[in-house]
This record gives C-alpha cells, sequence and structure tokens, in this order.
C-alpha cells in the first residue's frame, strides 16, 4: 500500500547512542552518548528507556516545545517496555507500536496519516533498542558470550526520536509504502539479513510501481539492517525477482559501524538501527544540500523465539518512507 | 521464487565458517583443560594426600569455582565466544552457563528471577544427564550384573 503524504514534515530528529555506536564512524552526528551500556541505571531494561526518554527530552529541547499532539513508540521488548515508560514520563497521548526493527518507518507512516488527517498537527515518532536486553530476550544470557556466526548482526543500542508536523521545515515527507509479510522459509536466527531481504524487495518494488518510479529516481535508497551479507543478497534478489538495479543503494547497519574494527558481525540490527543513521548522516547530507530524494526501507524480522522452537521459519516485513528536501 | 532458490541465493552471498580453524582452537582448548584436570588431580593426591575418588571430586569443584569466578568477574564470556567448545564442553562450560544466567536474572529477585532462571541453559544437561545415566546404569546391571 503505497499513498503520497500532502503536508507532512520531518521538523527535527534527535538521537541517543551507546557506547559501541559512538565509536563508530557517525559519532559525531549523536545528539547524546553513555559510555556505559547501564546508561547508568540499574537493569539493560532501564538503560534503554533512559536513551529513548532522552531523546524525546532532547528532541523536545530542540523544537523550543513542552510536548506534541501525539507520541507513537515501539521497541523490541516484550510488552514494549521502554516505549511505556517513557510515554507515561512524557504524558503525551500515546500508541505504542511493534514491527519488530521496521517500527521506525512503521511510526512514520502512521504520524503522517494522523498529521495529513487534519485530526493532530504534531507528532512525536520514537524507537529504541539495546544490545543487552536483545540479547537477554532473544538469545542468551549477556554473560554467557556464545560464539556467533559471520552473518549474524549485532543489535545497536540507543533512542532516537523525530518531530513531525504539518508546519513547513526543508525536509518533506513525500510518500510512505505500508510493507507486506514476506516469508521465504529462513529458519536460522542468526541470518537475519536473508530473513529481511525479501520483504525489503517486496516493499521497493511496490513502491517504485505504484508511483511509476525508477530506482534511480532516489539519491539514495537504504534498508534498515540486513548486514553486509543481507544487502547482497537483496541486490541479486531484486534483480533476479523484479529486474530491478540497486545502484545508489546502503545499508544503515554496515553503515553505523566501523565493520573491520569493531567486532560487530556482519553489521548493525535492531530497531534503532535505521533511525540512528537516517537521523544522523543522512539528514545531515540532505540539509547539505548532497542528497535531496532518499528512500528508507526499515527492516524487521518478526522473529520470536517460540516459534522458532516450533520449528517455524522467521517472518519479515518491510516499510518505506520517502523524504525529499524542499526549499 | 520458490524457497530453494532463494535458500541458493542465500547461500551463494554467506561466508563460511573457518570450521577448521574452530575445531583446532576447540581441541587444543578442550585438551589443556584435560592436562589442568589431570595436574589438579596430581596435586591433590601426591601432595595433599587425598584418596583419587575424593580428589577427582575436588578437581572438579575447583574447575566449577573458577570457571563461575571468571564468569562474574566478567571476562570468561570471551574466552569462551574465542574457544567456543573447548570451554563449553568441560565441566567450566557448564558452571559458566549457570553462573551467567543467575548474573542475568539476579535483578528479577532471587525467586523469580535467579531461582527460575538459573537452569535456563543447563536444565537440559541435567535433565538427560540424568535420565542418561540411568539408562547406562540399567544396561549396566543387566549386561555385566553391576
Amino acid at each position: 500500500m503505497t499513498f503520497k503524504f500532502k503536508n507532512v514534515y520531518l521538523n527535527e530528529t534527535a538521537t541517543v547512542v551507546g557506547p559501541y555506536e559512538n565509536k563508530g564512524p557517525l559519532s559525531k552526528y549523536f545528539d547524546k552518548s553513555y559510555d556505559n551500556l547501564y546508561a547508568n541505571e540499574k537493569t539493560f531494561e532501564l538503560a534503554e528507556t533512559k536513551m529513548l526518554n532522552d531523546s524525546v527530552n532532547i528532541l523536545l529541547n530542540k523544537m523550543n516545545k513542552n510536548s506534541a499532539d501525539v507520541f507513537l513508540s515501539g521497541d523490541l521488548l516484550n510488552q514494549i517496555i521502554p516505549s511505556n515508560l517513557t510515554a507515561l514520563e512524557q504524558k503525551i497521548p500515546f500508541l505504542g507500536l511493534y514491527n519488530a526493527c521496521a517500527t521506525s518507518m512503521e511510526g512514520i507512516i502512521i504520524g503522517s496519516t494522523l498529521i495529513d488527517s487534519e485530526k493532530v498537527s504534531s507528532v512525536i515518532c520514537a524507537t529504541s533498542s539495546h544490545n543487552c536486553s536483545a540479547e537477554k530476550q532473544f538469545r542468551y544470557p549477556n554473560e554467557y558470550g556464545g560464539s556467533k556466526p559471520k552473518i549474524a548482526t549485532f543489535t545497536s543500542t540507543g533512542g532516537a526520536s523525530a518531530y513531525l508536523s504539518n508546519t513547513p521545515s526543508n525536509i518533506k515527507v513525500e510518500a510512505g509504502t505500508i510493507g507486506t509479510v514476506v516469508d521465504l522459509g529462513i529458519t536460522d536466527v542468526f541470518n537475519m539479513g536473508a530473513v529481511m531481504a525479501p520483504a525489503a524487495a517486496s516493499t521497493i518494488e511496490e513502491h517504485l510501481r505504484t508511483l511509476k518510479r525508477k530506482a534511480d529516481y532516489y539519491d539514495l535508497i537504504v534498508t534498515g539492517d540486513l548486514g553486509i551479507y543481507g544487502k547482497q543478497i537483496l541486490m541479486d534478489y531484486i534483480k533476479e525477482t523484479f529486474n530491478i538495479e540497486l545502484t545508489k543503494y546502503n545499508d544503515c547497519g554496515v553503515m553505523l559501524y566501523k565493520l573491520k574494527d569493531q567486532s560487530v558481525y556482519a553489521g548493525g540490527s535492531g530497531p534503532v538501527c535505521c533511525p540512528l543513521v537516517t537521523y544522523s548522516v543522512i539528514l545531515d547530507r540532505m540539509k547539505r544540500g548532497e542528497l535531496k530524494k532518499v528512500l528508507i526501507c526499515s527492516t524487521g524480522a518478526l522473529h520470536s523465539p517460540t516459534l522458532v522452537n516450533q520449528k517455524l521459519s522467521i517472518p519479515a516485513i518491510c516499510h518505506a518512507i520517502s523524504l525529499e528536501v524542499v526549499k | 521464487m520458490d524457497k530453494e532458490k532463494y535458500q541458493k541465493i542465500v547461500d551463494k552471498n554467506c561466508p563460511k565458517e573457518n570450521v577448521g580453524i574452530n575445531a583446532v582452537k576447540s581441541f587444543l582448548v578442550g585438551g589443556f583443560m584435560g592436562i589442568l584436570g589431570q595436574l589438579l588431580l596430581d596435586i591433590y593426591t601426591t601432595l595433599l594426600d587425598i584418596p583419587t575418588k575424593e580428589a577427582s571430586t575436588y578437581m572438579i569443584i575447583t574447575l566449577i569455582f573458577v570457571g563461575s569466578l571468571f564468569t562474574a568477574l566478567g571476562f570468561f564470556d570471551k574466552w569462551v565466544s574465542w574457544a567456543n567448545c573447548g570451554l563449553i564442553v568441560p565441566i567450566t562450560g557448564f558452571a559458566h552457563a549457570m553462573t551467567s544466567a543467575a548474573i542475568e536474572y539476579r535483578k528479577e529477585g532471587f525467586v523469580l528471577g535467579l531461582g527460575a532462571n538459573i537452569f535456563k541453559l543447563t536444565g537440559s544437561v541435567i535433565l538427560y544427564g540424568v535420565v542418561s545415566a540411568y539408562f547406562f546404569g540399567l544396561i549396566r546391571v543387566l549386561l555385566f550384573g553391576g
């Protein structure tokens, strides 16, 4: 499902990261960083909450506002703990989201639709993830440290928020595509890039076909967290299935870390990976005029340890947002 | 695209694991653990004059203690990631799996957190260890008369 938005602008963004992300190539773009994974809190869940809440506070400070009409937020944890606690703190009318690592663009699509309906005038869309709280919930205890294959990705730590409204700014939320769930039978819980690549291909194809655009219409197409191998899989798969050549393409998971120096396997992942890269270096390049039209495709593996233990394969989804520089 | 065809694209783009190097690493580290165990056993029997049967229990307890301590001190997970089965298969792996789960869930309380989750990884080892011990014991009694 693809549609254009009439009057929605991305006014401001805020990013808060953990120590690994701050040692990556994008460190100068982030608003705040913590040098410890606990973010001076007692548990990883509270650390993630703190980073998410910090990002909302920084965002409101930058906007010089106290609140927004609606708060849309989601994360990876059971019952979306960090989002709920942040919503409790912020006292903004709240809708909780879950689409795993595709949550960030899901939020932007819903927020933009609300603003275009003229029922609300401003929305904060936020997302978070934390390496240790995710490992604890989806895999093994953190101190266990079982070894992982090269294809595994590394859940990124941080909180990211965006302020959308009908007040014009130089970044316009131009169009959005709500993806469908795709499952091509991958059961390997470490190979999330292969799980998500078909979903990304399906969403990108649908987006380009509906809007009658070619892939090179965009100055940059990015996927959320396919990792270095998933990126190749997507390029091969989309070429073979839809005959789309992705030339100006990159993956946020690959951009977030120094893959050679940091032990992050195939790259970053997690709901916050895509917005951390988008709201930092990509928006910066748009503001500096290097990029004019960008398609952000956040990819989510709808992974549940229960389903995998019951021998089912992992479904995936991808949502896309087209951002444009306007004068 | 069907699943088999997609799997081919995936296989083509995914790197192979260094199975050979990993196996050699695990073999050497695991072998070193065996030597360490034998060394402890010898120390306990010769220097401390403990009977062999009791000394092997002391040796196991020592390795469990050291494994747990290193896990608690926060660096054993890095060793395990490097040595893989060389440290997971010996008794140190069992100790490490229990201690890491205990550390992780301690913050959710002693009963519902630590108590309920300490055997999260090792529960299977205990269950199937006891079950197989029962059957092997039974076979031994039936074939060799005890």
